[in-house]
């Protein structure tokens, strides 16, 4: 078994035009960069992405948008990033704004093998149309139907040769649960080490769902809002 | 004289108990950590994945992985916990949250809130905030009780579309304080010098003065 590939651009070299991506990440937090990256390189078009955000104007999937290689995006927040709202305004590009929970738990769901979940958010609202309702114990509910994408892109602060993940602070986000959303999952780290290296109890993702790893370079972790206290 | 931001914020503090786990949205409701009370200790919540959200860093804490739900930077506290999208939303949508402050475009009387989408002309989308409200934890708005041009955006009924139905219990305002019943909406407080009268004005929906109707206040 070997999991390990040389850079990015090995790593995407499978995904084709038309593919639908999970990819992890919140804002800029937790992207994986190179991956990105590779994906704009490539010129990959018509990509249907399941990621929170679109990250921002000029980085993250937001260089994607730019290139207009993204058909649709299925995300729960385009606040704070311009050149996506216009496109979603003029109709050059399809959203399906999916709440922040139902999202990572389609993804979630998708993964552990369950089609669709009841949840009550939505109910009543836009997002609650056409779905099937249903009561229990005197509450309404929604059926919202899981999420499996051709190929998962996460990122990690570290991984080992096996696949298996940890992630650092709120980097986490969304990864694990993108990471289980596939059969073909594609896992950047800032440090790869040798299996063996990290400690058992502690991994945040299993190597199962990890198919190509590799270790990234030249991270520069954005930050949206810098914000200081004095001291 | 109508409230300011943070005069809100520090009147919502006062609704926080010992203990409480508490989401805090973007704006306004951030503000209510800066006011938390002496000796209440409450655990804030980040729906990005953050339990014991503590204060902004300095310049030398600052750390691009550790950002709350409004993408600042944050720092943790001791006895936080960091996990996925997934394990976050559990705890919200598994009802183990306490109380929930957000801001909003539009409540109305039966306690809906639009807080999403103008149609054709905004879209923000929800982001975490229709699991929040959906929750069955607490649900404070904070919010302008009248808009920029002048209009109330407390309506018999929301015109723009909803992000929860019948949610709301509180809504601060920097008029007044009224609360969310199952008889519509009753005023409990007015700002200090702004009339009943003019929060009656001020609000479009139909709302209930009770005989006493105290003033406001910042501090136990």
């Amino acid at each position: 078994m070997n999991k390990l590939v040389k850079n990015a651009d090995e790593a995407v070299a499978e995904i084709f035009d038309g593919a639908v991506l999970a990819i992890g990440g919140f804002g800029l937090c937790g992207i994986p960069e190179n991956c990105i990256a590779a994906l704009v390189k490539k010129r990959v078009k018509n990509l249907t992405c399941i990621s929170n955000n679109a990250g921002v104007d000029d980085f993250g999937i937001g260089l994607l948008l730019q290139q207009r290689q993204v058909k649709k995006m299925i995300s729960s927040y385009v606040g704070e990033n311009k050149l996506f709202e216009e496109m979603v305004l003029s109709g050059e590009l399809e959203l399906e704004l999916t709440p922040q929970g139902t999202l990572a738990e389609k993804l979630r769901a998708g993964g552990a093998g369950i089609p669709a979940f009841f949840t009550a958010t939505g109910y009543g609202t836009q997002i609650g149309e056409l779905k099937e309702t249903r009561e229990f114990n005197g509450r309404h509910y929604i059926l919202e139907r899981s999420l499996f994408a051709d190929f998962s892109i996460v990122k990690a602060w570290k991984g080992d040769t096996m696949g298996n993940l940890v992630f650092r602070g709120t980097a986490r986000n969304f990864n694990p649960d993108v990471a289980t959303a596939s059969y073909k999952t594609i896992a950047e780290v800032e440090e790869l080490v040798p299996a063996g290296e990290l400690n058992p109890d502690h991994i945040h993702v299993p190597g199962i769902y990890i198919k190509k790893i590799f270790q990234g370079s030249a991270y520069e972790k954005r930050i949206e809002r810098r914000m200081l206290r004095k001291g | 004289m109508a409230l300011t931001r943070e005069q809100i914020a520090q009147r919502i503090a006062l609704e926080l108990k010992d203990g409480d786990y508490v989401n805090l949205g973007i704006g306004i409701p951030t503000l209510v950590a800066n006011y938390i009370p002496k000796g209440i200790n409450v655990i804030l919540q980040s729906e990005n994945g953050l339990l014991g959200v503590g204060p902004y860093p300095t310049e030398k804490e600052v750390d691009p992985d550790l950002i709350n739900a409004g993408k600042e930077t944050v720092t943790t506290l001791p006895g936080s916990s960091i996990f996925s999208s997934s394990q976050s939303f559990a705890m919200i949508r598994g009802g183990h949250m306490d109380l929930t402050i957000m801001g909003a475009m539009e409540v109305d009387e039966v306690g809906n809130i639009a807080n999403w989408i103008i149609p054709g002309k905004m879209v923000k989308g929800m982001g975490g905030a229709m699991d929040l409200v959906a929750s069955g934890s607490r649900l404070i708005v904070a919010m302008q009780h009248v808009s920029k041009n002048g209009e109330s955006k407390v309506l018999p009924q929301c015109n723009l579309p909803l992000t929860g139905v019948k949610v709301v219990k509180k809504i601060v305002t920097e008029l007044a304080v009224i609360d969310v019943t199952e008889q519509g909406l009753v005023l409990r407080e007015h700002a200090p010098g702004v009339s009943v009268d003019n929060i009656v004005k001020a609000t479009a929906a139909k709302l209930t003065v009770p005989k006493v109707v105290t003033e406001m206040r910042f501090s136990v």
